[in-house]
């Protein structure tokens, strides 16, 4: 272990990057940076971890069902709409 | 249908608009457009169960309830019937349909201003605060600057895969400001691509990705407490 280095990248700069860094949106230097100190990292991987369990687990939302109540008035809608039209 | 539109790639052409009415869309979208003219219940059915939900979602920053929200949209779905035949087809469908529930929402949310509650009113002011469970080194530390003082707790996997979570997310997602809310719900729940998110929301890439972050952000912050490890 020895003193980090300016260059570095530190964990609460890395944090913030990592939605550009899940989207590819990085330059080059960064990227490695970030791989770099993802490598000897726990805390950070961690929170990578965690953060891509939230993108998953958010995607689950979508699954609701639509109540048929919403779906008839909105098929009277789009019939209303037909004749009106 | 105007034969240059199958070449392909036509939708990229700038001058493409010369083709006719729709030229520049997607195939798919360009059928859809023609089902819901002809008045193809199906379809039109399909759409709403595709995208109603997401509107929702988007329009509850604006106003007050997902009652009110439920509304703003079936008045939506009314301004996008009515406006579809006028539609030329220069973005996505999607994202014409989200720009039509946008200001729709905007419209609602003006009228309704003094009944919304404060906290769809926050702004970005807390967001230090909220990442209190952990914390990092002051900018001068002399080893670490910058680095963890008290590192995220390990998550257990399966407090993410209970109910519960859905519940903390969708309560967190409702309390963002609108626009990290609709940007939110478009890429992550619904999992549109960038340039659709873009088109529909009227921002640039750089930009919904800053809101995404925050938003994120928040989303992990509000589950971390209840989803780290419990040490015996």
């Amino acid at each position: 272990m020895s003193v980090a280095r300016p260059e570095e990248i530190a964990c609460r700069q890395l944090v913030e990057l990592l939605t550009e860094f899940l989207e590819g949106a990085l330059d080059e230097p960064t990227r490695t940076r970030v791989e770099q100190h993802l490598v000897w990292c726990p805390g950070c991987t961690e929170y990578l971890r965690q953060f891509r369990a939230t993108i998953g687990a958010s995607r689950r939302l979508a699954e609701d069902d639509l109540p048929d109540r919403v779906k008839e008035n909105l098929l009277d809608a789009f019939r209303h709409w037909r004749h009106g039209s | 249908m105007p034969a240059a539109v199958s070449s392909g790639g036509s939708f990229e052409q700038p001058d493409a608009a010369q083709d006719g009415p729709l030229s520049l869309l997607s195939p798919e979208d360009r059928e859809l457009v023609e089902h819901l003219r002809s008045g193809d219940e199906r379809t039109f059915l399909s759409l709403v169960e595709k995208n109603h939900r997401a509107m929702v979602r988007a329009a509850m920053g604006f106003v007050a309830s997902e009652a009110v929200a439920e509304e703003v949209v079936q008045e939506a779905w009314v301004g996008i019937l009515q406006g579809l035949a006028k539609f030329e087809g220069r973005c996505p469908l999607r994202a014409w349909m989200f720009r039509i529930l946008i200001n729709c929402a905007k419209m609602r949310g003006g009228r309704e201003a003094r009944s919304v509650p404060f906290s769809a009113l926050e702004t970005e002011d807390a967001e230090g605060e909220r990442r209190a469970v952990e914390s990092f080194r002051p900018p001068d530390d002399p080893r670490w600057p910058g680095h963890w003082a008290k590192g995220p707790e390990r998550w257990a996997d399966e407090r993410l895969a209970d109910a519960e979570a859905l519940v903390r997310i969708k309560a967190e997602i409702e309390r963002l400001p609108p626009n990290q809310r609709q940007v939110i719900t478009l890429r992550d729940i619904e999992d549109w691509d960038s340039a659709e998110v873009c088109e529909a929301l009227g921002i640039s890439e750089a930009n919904q990705r800053v809101l995404l972050h925050r938003a994120r952000t928040k989303v992990r912050q509000a589950l971390a407490g209840w989803a780290a490890e419990v040490t015996p």
